[in-house]
């Protein structure tokens, strides 16, 4: 029985809130918070990026699995904002966590989804019989231009799992993927901030594909939406998951234990992986569990886990995604922000 | 001059038209509106596009759209007066059947505006506004007419509230509309709380950007009769220009334009204000609409806002404006708009327009306006 066996997250403490955003830039917060559902986000701190994040959120996962890290055949981070543009993450990463060097490492990129590309890959060689044990990260410290939309929304965070075939807290039921080439948004190489098709991301990109990954897997799991007690959508924003789960017929009890993006933010590759430990943190044994990321270019990966009753042994383990959430927070004005993020430039 | 008639017409759904691009829009368009004539050829055609190079990329969009109509080696002609494109487009075809020129002549328009982003269509559709004297110091079309809008109100006394009865009067009449872009009803509270665009302009005073085409056919009212088609007659033509900077206009709040061309449509067709029984106006804006129908006479200067207040431009008023819900509910591709309005006209004089269909009316007008007023196309049309 393949599935998670451990997972843990992880969350910068300092936060702004689209207020202060809205006030620099002549801009109307009550239409992000009411329009967007945002209310705040987090923000890293200059000595933060997507390898101590990732780092941080794979301790959490390690104590929760309580396994030997030096049986985890392979480490994957994925991110759109791998601190190096050569040099990998992953192997800094696994050396902190003292999984080298008998392991397999790897970066992925793939927008919003890269997180879920990499839970993919590991249980799907854990599943091949090919590593005992595998470590998927999703993280990033996302990127928004200046005043853009997006700056409301671009937070930091990751999640981390470990996949295995002993001591299962979540057993993965189904994995599915459902990907076009569709142009929504996109970075190219030597450009700081991202660029986005504004209204274009919506239909024909997040929903279209969502839709499609979640219609996909129940079909191939033969389950309705009635059956799934609890689903996490990527968080762009508040309105979007929301949103998707009417469309896809699911009740707003069973998207709200994962929908963090209120007072988060989107955490691009960390966002829905993020939501999955949220629901773990308050799951039942038994629970069924769906997931569906999205990634910008564009596509979804869609997993069924339902879960087991190690739950409960292994839930107090390591701190509570909405404990990380909702606890030590530093409220920061936009100027330090504006530090923190590299927005201005310290004399040399 | 030969009497024109209107034998076909044809649109689509506009929106946000993601998986169509421009030449598919026109086709689907313009191969309904041909279908509804009953005609497999044409002997011209002329296309409204203010700015199919800005938005899509493409120019010489005349030969190809004839060239993926099938109708190469017709002759086929691009017309540009910014949004007033598709009416005068109407314009020219009407001219060339009435002189005998030919017979049968397609007359489409088509706008693609959702291939750029928001910044780059404000950019595109500034460019109908006079660039040294307006669109270098910053002036966008809603900057532009928050100035009429607040001239009027400072002038005449027009209320917010006005502003705002006209937008929820389109979408009233856009709620019945299956083509429109945004097919729903709105209400004062929500323009007024809207998102403040430009002072005192806000997001639910403002058409949106919309991609769509329609497309319409000609012929002299002789033939017509002869295809046994019901004959909808233009019997008015009018066409005027102004100054396109607000800055050299005597005043702001009037539509020079719009009432020189009206004139002329009224001469022509020998009728007057009081003829008129239904109107497709300009509304880009719902200051637009308050001051058009001051300028084609239907209500005294000063009292457009009055009068929607009072429910004289409502599907049930006396004088009903925009039943297809306008500009702002319908959808603004630019160079579509004004064709679509004589979509709306014939559907309506036919008695196809279900929901918001107008009873008992025989002559009707359509008002298409580029810019801020500097050019403008009005038509009369009648039901023989």
């Amino acid at each position: 029985m393949e599935g998670i066996v451990g997972y843990g997250a992880y969350i910068p403490r300092n936060r702004i809130k689209v207020e202060e955003i809205a006030k620099v830039w002549g801009a109307d917060a009550a239409s992000y918070k009411k329009g967007l559902m945002l209310e705040e986000k987090s923000v890293p701190a200059p000595d933060q990026d997507t390898i101590t994040m990732s780092v941080e959120a794979a301790k959490n996962a390690l104590k929760r699995a309580a396994v030997d890290p030096r049986e985890i055949g392979a480490v994957y981070v994925g991110s759109e904002s791998h601190p190096y543009a050569v040099k990998p993450t992953g192997t800094v990463v696994a050396e902190a966590l003292g999984a080298t060097p008998e392991v397999h490492t790897a970066d992925f990129e793939f927008a919003c989804k890269a997180g879920t590309e990499g839970m993919f890959v590991a249980l799907s060689l854990v599943r091949a019989g090919e590593i005992k044990y595998g470590l998927a990260v999703g993280a990033d410290t996302s990127q928004g231009a200046p005043g853009d939309a997006l700056e409301y929304s671009a937070a930091a965070g990751a999640a981390a799992f470990i996949f295995g075939r002993e001591n299962v807290v979540a057993e993965a039921v189904e994995s599915y993927s459902y990907m076009t080439d569709t142009p929504d948004f996109w970075r190219r190489e030597y450009q700081y901030y991202p660029q986005h098709g504004g209204r274009f991301t919506g239909d024909p990109a997040y929903f279209k594909h969502i839709v499609g990954a979640a219609q996909g897997i129940l079909k191939k799991a033969g389950m309705k939406p009635s059956e799934i007690d609890y689903v996490i959508f990527h968080q762009p924003n508040g309105k979007f998951p929301l949103k998707v789960g009417k469309i896809l017929g699911f009740e707003r009890n069973q998207i709200e234990p994962g929908w963090l993006v209120p007072k988060l933010g989107n955490t691009y590759s960390g966002s829905s992986p993020m939501g999955l430990t949220a629901v773990l943190d308050i799951s039942k044994p038994g629970d069924m569990i769906l997931i569906v990321s999205f990634g910008s270019g564009a596509g979804s990966d869609a997993f069924i886990f339902r879960v087991t009753e190690r739950i409960e042994e292994v839930r107090d383990l390591a701190p509570k995604t909405r404990h990380l959430l909702d606890n030590n927070k530093v409220y920061l004005e936009y100027g330090v922000y504006a530090k923190f993020r590299q927005k201005i430039r310290k004399a040399a | 001059m030969r009497d024109v008639a209107v034998i076909g017409v044809g649109m689509t759904k506009w929106g946000e038209l993601w998986e169509k691009s421009l030449r598919t829009i026109f086709v689907e368009t313009a191969l309904l509106a041909l279908q509804d004539a009953g005609l497999d050829c044409i002997d011209s055609m002329y296309v409204g596009s203010m700015s199919s190079g800005l938005f899509v990329g493409q120019e010489h969009i005349a030969s190809l759209l004839a060239d993926y109509l099938g109708q190469t080696p017709v002759p086929s002609t691009r017309v540009e007066s910014a949004c007033a494109s598709g009416g005068l487009a109407l314009r020219q075809g009407f001219i060339e059947v009435a002189s005998g020129m030919s017979d049968i002549v397609l007359v489409g328009g088509v706008e693609k505006m959702t291939d750029v982003n928001g910044h780059e269509a404000t950019y595109a559709l500034g460019t109908a506004a006079d660039q040294e004297y307006e669109g270098y110091h910053g002036l966008t079309f809603p900057g532009l007419y928050a100035l009429i809008a607040r001239a009027h109100m400072e002038k005449y006394g027009t209320t917010r509230e006005q502003l705002a009865m006209v937008a929820v009067k389109n979408h009233r009449n856009g709620s019945k509309n299956p083509l429109a872009q945004f097919p729903f009803e709105i209400t004062v509270e929500q323009v007024i709380n809207s998102v403040m665009v430009a002072d005192p302009l806000r997001i639910l005073d403002c058409s949106p950007i919309t991609d769509g085409a329609a497309a319409v056919v000609l012929c002299p009212v002789e033939m017509a009769k002869k295809l046994g088609k019901p004959v909808i007659k233009i019997i008015g033509s009018g066409h005027a220009t102004d100054n396109i900077a607000l800055s050299s206009r005597k005043d702001i709040t009037w539509l020079e334009a719009t009432f020189q061309a009206a004139r002329r449509a009224y001469d022509m067709a020998g009728k007057g204000p009081e003829d008129i029984d239904f109107i497709e106006v300009h509304d880009c804006f719902t200051i637009a609409e308050i001051c058009v129908i001051e300028a084609l006479g239907i209500v005294e200067r000063g009292k457009g806002g009055k009068a929607v207040e009072e429910g004289l431009t409502s599907l049930e008023g006396k004088i009903p404006v925009n039943t297809s819900g306008g500009l702002k509910s319908k959808g603004h591709p630019v160079g579509a708009t004004g064709v679509a309005q004589v979509v709306e006209i014939v559907k309506q004089l036919r008695g196809e327009a279900e929901a918001r269909q107008v009873k008992n009316a025989r002559v009707a007008m359509a008002q298409n306006m580029g810019g801020s007023g500097g050019s403008t196309v009005v038509h009369i049309f009648e039901k023989e």
